[in-house]
C-alpha cells in the first residue's frame, strides 16, 4: 500500500505497471486518473494551485486506503496525489487498486475517490480570465460519498 | 496552548495561516473554540458558514468535539481535491 502527496509530475502509465508488477499474479488492476481541465463551471481555465494540509493530507490518504482493504479483498491500493501549480490536461490524481477478482477493485477505486473528493484537505484556485478563483464543494460529490456509509 | 491552522479560502480572508492561543477550559469544544473567534468580528465572520470543517490533531471532525490543551485544530472551506 502506498500513498504518495508531491509536487512534481507522474506518468499514469508506469504507476499502472508498478502497481502490477508488485502484485504479479493478481487477476484484476483498475487505475483511475483525474486530470486538470480547462474549462470549469463555464470558464476557461489557465491553469491551477493544489493546496492541501501537510501532515493530515497523507494521514487522510492512508485512513481512506486502510478503510477500502477493509471493505473488499485487495492485494494493493496505491494513491498519488499532486499538489502546487498544475497546467490543464496534466495528471493531478492516480488511484490504482489490485485484486484476485474485478469487481472488488473496481467498487474499492471507485470508493477512494469519492471519500477522497470529500475527506482528503485538497483545495482547488484555478485562474480565469476574471483572476483565481477557488473551487467550492459540490453537493454531487457529498451524495457520492454518501452513499457508501 | 492551542495550535489553530486556517486554510485555502479562510486562510486568505482573515490574512493569517494560523495562531496560536492560550488554553482555556471555557473553549469546551472546536464549537466554543469558532465562537471565541467569530467574537472577533470583521472578517472572521467567513468561520460561520455552514459548510465550515474542522480537524482537530490533523483528523476530520465535528464541532462537538472536545478540546484539550496541546491540540493543534485546523479551520478549513469545503475540500475539493482530486
Amino acid at each position: 500500500m502506498a500513498v504518495r502527496v508531491r509536487e512534481t509530475a507522474f506518468d499514469p502509465g508506469v504507476e499502472l505497471n508498478a502497481l502490477h508488477a508488485a502484485n504479479v499474479g493478481v487477476g484484476a488492476v483498475v487505475g483511475f486518473v483525474g486530470y486538470v481541465r480547462d474549462f470549469n463551471d463555464g470558464q476557461d481555465v489557465a491553469g491551477m494551485f493544489l493546496e492541501h494540509y501537510p501532515g493530515m493530507t497523507e494521514k487522510a490518504l492512508e485512513k481512506i486506503a486502510l478503510e477500502a482493504r477493509e471493505r473488499w479483498p485487495l492485494l494493493n491500493v496505491d494513491i498519488l496525489h499532486r499538489v502546487g501549480r498544475l497546467e490543464p490536461g496534466e495528471p493531478i490524481v492516480f488511484v490504482g487498486t489490485a485484486s484476485a477478482h474485478r469487481q472488488a477493485a473496481f467498487d474499492a477505486c471507485n470508493f477512494i475517490m469519492d471519500y477522497l473528493k470529500t475527506r482528503a484537505p485538497f483545495w482547488k484556485k484555478e485562474d480565469t480570465a476574471e483572476g483565481p478563483r477557488w473551487v467550492e464543494g459540490r453537493c454531487s460529490d457529498k451524495a457520492a460519498a454518501e452513499r457508501w456509509e | 496552548m492551542i495550535r489553530v491552522q486556517y486554510f485555502a479560502r479562510y486562510r486568505e480572508a482573515l490574512g493569517i495561516e494560523g495562531e496560536q492561543l492560550n488554553w482555556d477550559s471555557a473553549l469546551a469544544n472546536l464549537d466554543g473554540l469558532r465562537q471565541h473567534l467569530l467574537a472577533r468580528g470583521g472578517v472572521w465572520e467567513v468561520l460561520a458558514e455552514q459548510n465550515l470543517m474542522c480537524a482537530r490533531n490533523q483528523e476530520l471532525c465535528s464541532l462537538e468535539e472536545a478540546l484539550a490543551d496541546g491540540d493543534e485544530v485546523a479551520f478549513f472551506p469545503t475540500v475539493t481535491g482530486g
